[in-house]
C-alpha cells in the first residue's frame, strides 16, 4: 500500500474522529453536568441531518441547511430536555434508558412518517466539490478537509467555552458540586435546558455534515450514538479532552483498522481468507480498544476514578 | 503469648498532600474494648476503611489473629472473622430484619455459593440469626422490611449482622451516631456485654460512652496515634487535653 | 394468598388458556402469537436475573439472544446441508435436534455472558450501561462482517428442529414445548432467588459494601448471575429463531435489548412474573396498534413514556402493589 494512500486514510479517520467528537461533546457534557444518560442524541444527529437535506433542497443554500440543522437540534433538544428529559434527572438509570429509548422510536417513527422511508440526499454545494491538492501529492475531497476544519474549529469553541466564559464556569460547577451552584443563584434550570440545547445543537450539526457524505435516513443517529458511547469509555465520562482524544483514537483505529487488517491477515490466514476475515477482525477493532483500555484504566483515559 | 485479634503496624496513607494515617499502630487484645477517639478530620474513618479492606494503605500491615490481611479485599477479611459496622446503616432496605442477618450467616459460611434451598427454611442459616436477633432485642421486628424501622432499630439490626459472621473481632464506626439519650444507654448496655464474645475496635464521638466501655483508648490526631492508654491516663494526658482543649498546661 | 401470588397464577394460566381457545377456534395465527410471547418472556426472565434481581442494567442482552438464535441456525444449517464443520480441527456434524442445540445455545450464552461480565461488571452504572450496549453491538457487526452464515441477510433453515416424542411442526405442540421450558425456568428462578446466592444477590443491588461485609464478593456473584441470565436469554434466541426457522443479525440489535428491558420493566421489574406480563403486553401491542397504523412505534414510545414517567412498577405492580419480601 503506498503512502499516499495511507495519509489519506489518515485523514479520513481524522474526520470521522472530529464528527465523533461532536457526537461524544454533548453526550458528555449532558453527562457530567446533569448525571444523564441519553440514547436519544442520536435522533437529533438524524434531526440535524433532516433539517439539512430538506432545507438545502427547498432554497438550495447548503449553508441555509446547516443554520436549520443546528436550529432544529437545539429546538427539538430544548423541547425534549423540558418535556421529558428534566423529569429524568433524579431518576435511576434504569428509567433514564427506557424514557430515551421510548423517544428514539417516538422520533425515528415519527420521521418516518413525515419524510417516508426512503433515504434522502443532501449535495455537497459547488464550492466545496471536487478534490483538493495537498503536499506530499496528495489529492484529498475539498468537502472532507471542510468538515476536518469545522469540527476542529467548534473543538477549539468548545473548549474555550468551558474554560474561558461565564456559562463554562457555571458548567463546571455544577460537574463538581450540583447543590453548589444552586446555592451560588445560577438559574439551574436554564443552564441545564442550555446545556441540553448547546449538546443537541453539536449533534445536529455532525449529522448535517455527515449528511453530504453518506445518505440521510431513518436510524443514521444509533450506530454513531453507539460510537460516542465508546469514546466516552475510552475517554472517561464527564471529560470534554477525554471526549476529543476518546473520538480521534476511536475514528483512527475504525478507519485504518479496515483497511491495514485484512492487508495484515493475508500473512496469517493466506489471501483467500483474508478478505473475511480481516473485515470481521477490524468491525470490532474498536471494542477490543475499549476493552484494552478499560483493563488497564477502567475509569477512562481522562475519568475521574 | 497469644496473638492480639487485630494487629496495625505502620500504616500510612496519603492523599495528594493530606496525610491521612501516619505511621498509625494499634492492637486490639482479646477481651478488651479499645477505643479510638479523635477530633473531625483525624483521620478515623480512613482508618477504619484501610483495617476494613476497602482502602489500600500506601504502607504498614493489617493482621487479623496473627494473619497477614493487608493484600486482601473486604469480603475475605470478613470471612476471616473481621466484622465492621458502618456509621450510616449499611442494610438491604427492601429486604426483611431476618433475611439481612441470615446473610450474614450465609456470608460466614460462604454459603452465598448455595443456588437452591430456601435460606429461610434452612435451620442451619435461621437458628443463629435468630439468636443475634434476640440478642439486640429485635426478635419482634424478623419479618419486618427494614425500610420501615426506625434509626435506633437499624443501628441495633447493624449489631446484629455483624453479631451473626461469629468474629473474631468488631470494628464499629460510631454505632451510637444519631441516637437519643435511651437510645445511646441501651446501645452501650449492648456493647458492654459483646465484648466477652469479641473485642471491639470503637471510634465513637459520645465521650461518655468511650470513657465508660473503653478499656483502653487511642488518640488520634492528623492521622497520627498521640496516646495509647487506660481511660484514667488518657483523661491526664497533656498532649490529648492539648489536642482536644487547645490546652497547654 | 398473597396478591401477587394470584395475579402470577392467572398470567400462567392466561398463557395457557389463550392458544387452546385459538386451536379450538381454528385461529393458528393466535396460537403463534402466544409461543412468541412466550418465547419472549424466557428471554426476559433471563434478563430479569441481572436487571431486577441483581440491578444490572444491561443494555447488551441482544448479544445472548442472538448467539442463542445463530447456535440453532447454525447447527440446522450444517444438518440440512449435510456439511459438517470444523472447529478447532474437529470434524462436528450439525443437528436438527432441539435438546442438543439448546444445550449448546446456553453454553455459548454462558461464555460470551462470562466474557462481558468479566470486562463489563469492574465498572458499575453509566458504564456498565455503556460497556454492555458496546459489547452487544460488537457481536452486532461480527455477524454482519462475517459472510459464511449469511452475514446481514442471516439464515433460513427448511424445517422446524425437532424435540423427542413432539411434532414441532405442529403449532400447538411446538408452543406446549416452549411454555413448558418457560414455566420450569421460572420455577428454578423462584429456587433461586429465594437460596442463598438469590439473597446475596438482590442485597448486593441495594448495599453493596453490606454484601462485602458479610464475607461474599460482590464481583464473584454480579458475574455468576450474569452468567446465569445470558445463558437463559440465549436460550430463548434458540426458540426464537426455531420459531421463525431464520435468524439474523436484527436479532443481535441494540434494539431487540431494549425491548428486552421494555419487557422487563412493563411488567415489573424484579417481579417474578413481570417478563411475562410484559412480553404479553408488547405481543399483544404490537399486533393491536400494528393493525391500526404503520408507524403504532410512536404510540409505544408514547405509552412507554408515560409508563416510566407516571406509573412506575409496571402492570404487576399496578395489579399486585408494592413487592412484598418472600417469606
Amino acid at each position: 500500500m503506498s503512502g499516499v494512500l495511507l495519509l489519506e486514510q489518515l485523514l479520513n479517520g481524522v474526520q470521522f474522529g472530529v464528527m465523533l467528537f461532536l457526537m461524544a461533546a454533548g453526550l458528555t457534557l449532558v453527562f457530567g453536568v446533569m448525571g444523564l444518560i441519553n440514547l436519544a442524541h442520536g435522533s437529533l444527529y438524524m434531526v440535524g441531518a433532516f433539517a439539512a437535506a430538506a432545507v438545502s433542497a427547498a432554497t438550495g443554500s447548503f449553508l441555509l441547511g446547516l443554520g436549520a440543522a443546528l436550529a432544529a437540534a437545539a429546538a427539538a433538544g430544548a423541547l425534549i430536555e423540558v418535556a421529558v428529559i428534566r423529569r429524568l434527572y433524579a431518576r435511576d438509570h434504569l428509567d433514564q434508558v427506557l424514557a430515551t429509548f421510548a423517544l428514539i422510536l417516538i422520533f425515528s417513527e415519527g420521521t418516518r412518517w413525515l419524510f417516508g422511508s426512503f433515504p434522502l440526499f443532501l449535495d455537497v454545494p459547488g464550492w466545496l466539490a471536487g478534490p483538493v491538492a495537498l503536499p506530499l501529492g496528495i489529492d484529498y475531497p475539498k468537502y472532507r478537509l471542510a468538515v476536518i476544519a469545522v469540527g476542529l474549529a467548534v473543538a477549539a469553541g468548545l473548549f474555550w467555552l468551558i474554560a474561558g466564559t461565564r456559562l463554562g464556569v457555571q458548567i463546571r460547577a455544577g460537574e463538581a458540586d450540583r447543590e453548589m451552584i444552586a446555592a451560588l443563584g445560577v438559574d439551574i434550570t436554564r443552564l441545564y435546558t442550555l446545556v441540553f440545547a448547546l449538546g443537541a445543537a453539536l449533534a445536529g450539526l455532525a449529522g448535517a455534515l455527515v449528511g453530504a457524505i453518506q445518505s440521510v435516513q431513518v436510524g443514521m443517529g444509533e450506530p454513531v450514538l453507539i460510537l460516542a458511547f465508546v469514546v466516552i469509555v475510552i475517554g472517561g465520562i464527564g471529560s470534554i479532552r477525554g471526549a476529543f482524544v476518546g473520538a480521534l483514537l476511536v475514528g483512527l483505529t475504525d478507519t485504518l483498522g479496515r483497511v491495514l487488517l485484512p492487508l495484515a491477515m493475508v500473512h496469517v490466514v493466506g489471501p483467500q481468507a483474508a478478505a473475511t476475515a480481516g473485515s470481521a477482525v477490524a468491525s470490532m477493532a474498536i471494542y477490543i480498544l475499549m476493552a484494552l483500555v478499560l483493563v488497564f484504566r477502567p475509569a477512562g483515559l481522562f475519568g475521574k476514578v | 503469648m497469644t496473638e492480639p485479634a487485630l494487629e496495625v503496624r505502620g500504616l500510612r496513607k496519603s492523599f495528594g498532600a493530606i496525610v491521612a494515617s501516619d505511621d498509625v499502630s494499634l492492637d486490639l487484645r482479646g477481651g478488651e474494648v479499645h477505643a479510638l477517639i479523635g477530633p473531625n478530620g483525624a483521620g478515623k474513618s480512613t482508618l477504619i476503611a484501610q483495617i476494613a479492606g476497602a482502602l489500600r494503605p500506601d504502607a504498614g500491615s493489617v493482621r487479623l489473629a496473627g494473619r497477614d490481611v493487608t493484600g486482601l479485599g473486604t469480603a475475605a477479611r470478613a470471612r476471616l472473622g473481621l466484622a465492621r459496622t458502618f456509621q450510616v446503616s449499611a442494610l438491604a432496605m427492601e429486604l426483611t430484619v431476618l433475611q439481612n442477618v441470615v446473610l450474614g450467616v450465609a456470608g460466614r459460611a460462604g454459603g452465598a455459593w448455595r443456588f437452591r434451598g430456601a435460606a429461610l427454611r434452612d435451620p442451619a442459616l435461621v437458628r443463629p440469626a435468630r439468636e443475634a436477633l434476640a440478642r439486640v432485642g429485635l426478635t419482634g421486628e424478623a419479618t419486618s422490611v427494614v425500610a420501615d424501622l426506625s434509626h435506633g432499630q437499624r443501628r441495633r439490626l447493624e449489631l446484629a449482622v455483624a453479631l451473626a459472621l461469629k468474629p473474631r473481632c468488631f470494628v464499629m464506626d460510631e454505632p451510637l451516631a444519631g441516637l437519643g439519650a435511651d437510645g445511646s444507654a441501651e446501645m452501650t448496655a449492648l456493647l458492654a456485654g459483646l465484648k466477652a464474645q469479641a473485642p471491639i475496635l470503637l471510634v465513637e464521638h459520645d465521650m461518655d460512652a468511650v470513657f465508660a466501655l473503653a478499656d483502653r483508648i487511642s488518640v488520634l490526631v492528623y492521622g497520627r496515634i498521640i496516646s495509647t492508654g487506660p481511660p484514667d491516663a488518657i483523661r491526664a494526658d497533656a498532649a490529648v487535653r492539648e489536642a482536644y482543649l487547645g490546652d497547654a498546661s | 394468598m398473597r396478591r401477587e401470588t394470584i395475579v402470577n397464577a392467572a398470567l400462567a394460566l392466561g398463557l395457557l388458556a389463550f392458544p387452546l381457545w385459538a386451536h379450538w377456534a381454528g385461529e393458528p395465527f393466535y396460537i403463534t402469537l402466544a409461543t412468541r410471547a412466550a418465547i419472549l418472556a424466557l428471554a426476559g426472565v433471563g434478563l430479569n436475573l441481572a436487571l431486577g434481581t441483581g440491578g444490572l442494567v444491561s443494555l447488551g442482552h441482544a448479544a445472548f439472544f442472538g448467539l442463542g438464535g445463530y447456535a440453532m441456525g447454525v447447527l440446522a444449517w450444517h444438518a440440512q446441508m449435510y456439511t459438517p464443520m470444523q472447529v478447532f480441527g474437529m470434524t462436528v456434524p450439525g443437528t436438527k435436534s432441539m435438546p442438543v442445540i439448546w444445550l449448546v445455545a446456553m453454553s455459548g450464552g454462558a461464555l460470551l455472558a462470562a466474557l462481558i461480565g468479566a470486562l463489563s461488571l469492574r465498572s458499575s452504572g453509566v458504564y456498565f450501561i455503556m460497556l454492555t450496549l458496546a459489547f452487544g453491538q460488537m457481536v452486532y457487526y461480527f455477524a454482519i462482517s462475517w459472510p459464511a452464515y449469511g452475514g446481514e441477510d442471516g439464515l433460513s433453515i427448511y424445517l422446524r428442529n425437532g424435540f423427542p416424542g413432539l411434532n414441532t411442526l405442529d403449532p400447538l405442540q411446538f408452543f406446549a414445548l416452549t411454555y413448558a421450558v418457560l414455566m420450569a425456568v421460572i420455577w428454578g428462578m423462584a429456587r433461586l432467588r429465594a437460596s442463598p446466592f438469590g439473597l446475596a444477590l438482590a442485597a448486593a443491588r441495594q448495599s453493596p459494601a453490606r454484601v462485602q461485609a458479610v464475607g461474599i464478593g460482590v464481583f464473584p456473584l454480579r458475574l455468576a448471575a450474569f452468567v446465569l441470565s445470558g445463558a437463559v436469554t440465549a436460550l430463548a434466541g434458540a426458540l426464537f429463531a426455531d420459531l421463525n426457522r431464520f435468524v439474523s443479525p436484527s436479532m443481535l440489535s441494540w434494539h431487540t435489548s431494549g425491548e428486552l428491558i421494555v419487557i422487563v420493566v412493563l411488567g415489573g421489574v424484579a417481579r417474578l412474573y413481570g417478563p411475562v406480563a410484559g412480553a404479553v403486553l408488547l405481543v399483544t401491542l404490537e399486533h393491536v396498534l400494528g393493525g391500526v397504523s404503520d408507524y403504532w412505534q410512536i404510540f409505544l414510545g408514547l405509552g412507554l413514556l408515560a409508563v416510566v414517567l407516571f406509573a412506575r412498577g409496571g402492570l404487576i405492580g399496578a395489579l399486585a402493589g408494592r413487592a412484598v419480601a418472600h417469606d
